[in-house]
């Protein structure tokens, strides 16, 4: 998934010819066949989910939000997803700016490490964060079956998304600009805020959407790590694979379509901010 | 000024440093340190026991196939995304990207909606014809081919918009069929962009956890993947083995990686999809 980040920032590239003809006969059949096993996969699938939800009308949501662990669940979930969103806009942006400008032994190790979290299978990711900083870790803190252990998995999935979106966008970015601003007397903190990071808000927002989306979704490295306590360490993820286990079909589905709402609600307010961001920059 | 600037950048540098050891590296490690605590008993004995042996060569069965059909899924699609126009052409390659936000238990609850054999909407017709998809290896395949769908679109259609049709075109003008036009002009140029897809997608079906575990449902045994047998058996007091069995699953994709960096410098500087040839 290491690129398939990559193309969210990266600025559009000019085109050769680009000239996409009608469908022929062989790929119509294509596009048919094609068509087919991504409805049997994903879209009717997908759709099955929100009809199960809407099939007891609005009565299965309303008692799908009225239900407090679920609501603790939700409130959990959206809550670490925007920390760690906020966490990695910053640091995320940092990580970039280090592995593009800065020339140190090694530096090539670190860029392989931010994609560990995007290749390490999720419960592996859980047990790995346990060795560290569950009760029989070295450094001797106990995050295991704690909110900072939610906190931690999460920050670690979520790592490598504004990392890999800012990155290509500072390579790009001409350094002769800077300079001329440098040279023009601007000292290094307003060539900062108004020529190196108007350049970079669509990446860092365009990374920052994918990082939400990722956070509120995750489950496997909370499997073992956060004890998945009702109430308290429980994520939304989890909550919907145990009503699902429970036979309370509808309840997980209505839960599934509101965390589908909530991650196109975190893009359209993302897409907004950063074209506010835009305009004034 | 020199020297604020200097001390700028050994701050941010050990920052950078201090956050990825703390976060990723030093964890990581200490997996590998975890598994050889008591030398190689504990592997031995992760790899002595038939379940682990099931476990890792179902999880690889599994990956290959998913990768090959999302192999000929992937490029096809990127073909038709780029080279053809149709309606819903934006919205189906909107839709495409669909699988990357959405959580692995809500793709295991999807499939098991439509394919479950007593309630889905196609299970019941299928467990009728004697074919099982939830709760079987089918199932699991759909559900890792579910989570990797986009990757190799992801990697094919930049690349395909970029290198332009234009020699396509010329070997179509010279009298190429389409068969011979894609294996001799189309696919040396998009070939690097499929390894990497091919290589990501291999990485995250190895490792694909809450889909696979909702679709295999409780049926452990003979359904079991690598990686909900890490969690079985750390849940049951086997650390050892879930060591070892994590430490096999961390290399396998730390090895993807590494093939993926050494790749990456060639894909920027695939000059021309065909070389003249003599």
């Amino acid at each position: 998934m290491a690129t398939t980040t990559l193309t969210a920032g990266r600025p559009a590239r000019k085109r050769r010819s680009a000239r996409p003809r009608a469908l022929n006969a062989s790929a119509s059949l294509g596009l048919g066949v094609g068509l087919l096993w991504f409805s049997l996969l994903v879209l009717i699938p997908l759709s099955a989910v929100v009809v199960e939800a809407s099939g007891g009308g609005w009565e299965t949501y309303r008692s799908a939000l009225t239900n407090s662990q679920t609501v603790n669940a939700l409130q959990l979930t959206v809550g670490v997803a925007v920390l760690t969103t906020v966490i990695n806009m910053v640091m995320g942006t940092v990580i970039a700016w280090v592995l593009v400008r800065d020339r140190f032994w090694g530096k090539r190790a670190l860029d392989l490490i931010i994609d560990i979290p995007f290749a390490m299978p999720t419960i592996v990711a859980g047990l790995v964060l346990l060795a560290l900083y569950g009760s029989q870790g070295p450094i001797g803190v106990e995050f295991e079956n704690t909110r900072k252990a939610v906190f931690l998995a999460i920050a670690f999935v979520t790592l490598p998304f504004i990392v890999r979106t800012v990155q290509p966008v500072l390579e790009e970015m001409e350094v002769e600009v800077e300079d001329a601003a440098a040279s023009l007397g601007a000292n290094r903190l307003t060539i900062l805020r108004r020529i190196v990071l108007p350049t970079l808000v669509p990446a860092i927002f365009a990374g920052a959407a994918l990082s939400f989306a990722r956070g509120i979704s995750e489950y496997g490295s909370l499997v073992l790590l956060s004890g998945n306590l009702p109430n308290r360490t429980e994520v939304t993820s989890y909550r919907m694979a145990s009503l699902l286990e429970g036979g309370n079909r509808p309840a997980a589905a209505a839960l599934a379509t509101i965390m589908l709402l909530v991650a196109l609600l975190a893009i359209v307010v993302l897409d907004a901010t950063q074209r506010r961001l835009a305009r004034r920059g | 000024m020199g020297n604020r600037s200097r001390v700028v950048t050994w701050l941010l540098r050990l920052v950078v440093v201090g956050y990825l050891v703390m976060l990723v590296a030093w964890p990581t490690g200490l997996i590998a340190q975890n598994t050889f605590a008591d030398g190689l008993g504990g592997m031995r004995r992760a790899l002595g026991d038939p379940d682990v042996t099931h476990a890792l060569w179902l999880t690889v069965r599994v990956a290959v196939v998913a990768v090959a059909i999302n192999l000929v899924f992937g490029v096809g699609m990127s073909l038709l995304l780029v080279r053809y126009d149709f309606p819903g052409k934006r919205a189906l390659s909107a839709l495409i990207d669909l699988p990357l936000s959405v959580s692995p238990v809500v793709v295991g609850l999807a499939l098991v909606l439509v394919y479950n054999p007593r309630y889905g909407w196609f299970g019941e017709g299928l467990h009728d014809r004697g074919i099982d998809v939830v709760f079987a290896t089918p199932g699991i395949v759909m559900a890792t081919c579910f989570v990797v769908l986009p990757l190799i679109i992801r990697e094919v259609v930049p690349v395909l918009e970029e290198l332009g049709d234009d020699q396509e075109q010329a070997a179509r003008s010279l009298g190429a069929n389409g068969v011979q036009t894609f294996w001799r002009v189309t696919l040396p140029g998009i070939r690097w962009a499929i390894v990497y897809g091919v290589v990501l997608s291999l990485a995250r079906s190895l490792g694909e956890f809450g889909a696979v575990k909702i679709v295999a449902g409780r049926s452990i045994g003979n359904m079991e993947t690598a990686t909900l047998l890490v969690q079985r058996e750390y849940q049951n007091f086997h650390e050892d083995v879930a060591y070892s069995v994590s430490l096999l699953l961390v290399v396998a994709s730390v090895l993807c990686l590494v093939v993926v960096a050494i790749l990456r410098p060639s894909e920027g500087s695939h000059p021309e999809p065909i070389k003249e040839k003599k």
